[in-house]
């Protein structure tokens, strides 16, 4: 299997691949419990994370994904803290992150790299990168179906599941670290400034027209692996960037759903 | 038998207290209102019960019921919209407390389309729960909270925003259920259908609270007050009507 993975372009596809259909998976649930914000701030912090793993000689991904797991617990404890609001929160933690990441770059003499940092490159994913992504992907996927009823439960009515008896708290934790996990893998590909649009398009088209919980989540599986193959056929062929391709490929599918919906009037 | 025994709990929000010292007690099969004035605490009160909140002072004593037997129907305000679920997955998410399986069973399905029966959505099933009328959508959580519960069902102001038809209805399954051998508490604006509806009422106040049947409600002074109505007994010696003849 590692033969396999010499070739950068079967190593960007399976990657790229599996990462789409995590972000698929997750993409509902934090759209439905309006922590979209939450993906956003986490791969700007995964930036920071990267630039500064990335300046100190440590292989950038084994720094970052503690980095953005603690970050993902700091930000659901913010949302959850009434004093200050969820956003602002995410807001603060998202661009100091930014900021930071830009300085290192800077200052390390790494300006080549920002670009492919922020943006994404197909070229970056290296084969260790490449099986830890299929790793983390299982787990997530794994965790996805396993806790699929309780994530549903937790998602459509938090405090009836918490007054039942469910430890809605865990289950939160639980979204915000698989959240975290996709991020990091998919990041390199997509570019942190373009992966949590793989996180919330597939869902938000898929939500245009289906409209039961299961529907819409094979549907954002479907739409999200489409517009990935979709895309980096199209990037190949026209040599454009791959996850801007990607996110374009995604904006045309959410806008021929949307018409289909009108159309439907559903 | 005492399923939940309220001793001298005080409640409230960020250590300010709302409720203070209250105590009182639900036997198996009671249908309970929990009525008052808006702020006088009656959803702090209900948390309390979920333990969702706990309290400042006293304590809050189960018998013979656990956390995931209660079941619960929330303010609908909590739910969003536009949430994409059928009625059948909202039904079923009544089951995930039940210990043992990750995934739902033939029994889980068996029991969603029990209770989908009782509250005569059984042929909604596979609606989308968002597109359901206001008076729908509030029985569709009905049956999802007896699907939690075979003991004890929690209602917050279940007829809010519902038109008198549905109220109706509303009214109608909740005292079915509570016949099943269900106990009830419900916490209502509206307290002419309480009395009515309702073996016990508890009235928080922030003067004086009052907990007792029904009946002894409508005769007492702060029933009166609240109720707008006289009771239409002729024993009570209060009763100016007499007086006046």
């Amino acid at each position: 299997m590692l033969d396999l993975f010499s070739n950068f372009i079967t190593r960007a596809v399976t990657v790229g691949a599996l990462v789409s259909l995590c972000a698929a998976l997750l993409g509902a649930i934090l759209v439905l419990k309006r922590y979209s914000m939450i993906g956003d701030g986490l791969s700007h912090v995964g930036f920071g994370a990267i630039a500064i793993g990335a300046a100190a000689n440590l292989t950038p991904i084994y720094f970052a994904l503690p980095m953005v797991v603690i970050s993902a617990f700091v930000l659901l404890k913010m949302s959850s803290n009434s004093k200050m609001s969820g956003d602002s929160a995410i807001a603060i933690i998202s661009s100091s992150s930014l900021a930071i990441g830009i300085t290192v770059c800077s200052v390390t003499g790494m300006n080549s790299d920002l670009n492919s940092y922020l943006f994404g490159s197909i070229l970056a994913t290296s084969k260790s990168d490449a099986v830890f992504a299929i790793i983390l992907s299982v787990i997530i996927i794994g965790c996805f179906f396993l806790f699929y009823n309780k994530i549903f439960a937790v998602t459509f009515d938090e405090d009836f599941s918490k007054a039942t008896g469910v430890r809605t708290n865990a289950y939160n934790m639980l979204i915000a670290v698989l959240t975290a996990l996709t991020i990091v893998i998919g990041m390199r590909i997509m570019g942190t400034l373009l992966i949590s649009a793989l996180i919330i398009f597939p869902s938000l088209t898929s939500m245009r027209i289906f409209r039961s919980f299961r529907s819409v989540i094979i549907s954002s599986v479907v739409v999200s692996l489409f517009c990935f193959f979709a895309g980096m056929m199209i990037s190949f062929s026209f040599d454009t960037p791959t996850g801007a391709t990607v996110v374009l490929v995604n904006l045309a599918l959410f806008i021929v759903f949307w018409v289909v919906s009108k159309v439907l009037k559903r | 038998m005492k399923l939940i025994e309220v001793n001298s709990v005080t409640m409230g929000y960020e250590g300010v207290p709302v409720i203070t010292d209250l105590s009182f007690s639900i036997t198996k099969g009671d249908y309970l209102c929990i009525v008052g004035e808006n702020g006088s605490g009656k959803t702090t009160l209900m948390k309390g019960i979920l333990g969702l909140n706990s309290p400042l002072k006293g304590e809050i004593v189960y018998n013979e019921i656990d956390k995931n037997q209660i079941g619960y129907l929330p303010q609908k305000k909590n739910i969003q919209s536009d949430f994409p679920a059928s009625v059948m997955e909202v039904v079923l998410s009544g089951c995930v407390n039940r210990k043992g399986h990750i995934f739902h069973n033939k029994a889980d399905k068996e029991l969603a389309l029990k209770n989908l029966s009782m509250v005569k959505m059984e042929n909604m099933k596979k609606r989308s729960f968002s597109q359901l009328s206001g008076g729908q959508q509030q029985r569709v959580l009905l049956a999802r909270a007896l699907c939690a519960t075979e003991k004890l069902i929690l209602l917050d102001e279940p007829v809010t925003g519902l038109d008198p038809l549905a109220t109706v209805d509303m009214y109608n399954l909740i005292k079915e259920i509570n016949k099943l051998g269900i106990t009830v508490i419900m916490v209502t604006h509206d307290i002419n259908s309480a009395v009515r509806q309702a073996s016990h009422i508890l009235h928080i106040s922030s003067n004086s609270n009052f907990f007792g049947t029904a009946h002894q409600y409508i005769h007492s002074d702060i029933g009166k007050d609240f109720l707008l109505t006289e009771c239409p007994c002729d024993v009570c010696a209060h009763s100016h009507k007499k007086e006046g003849e």
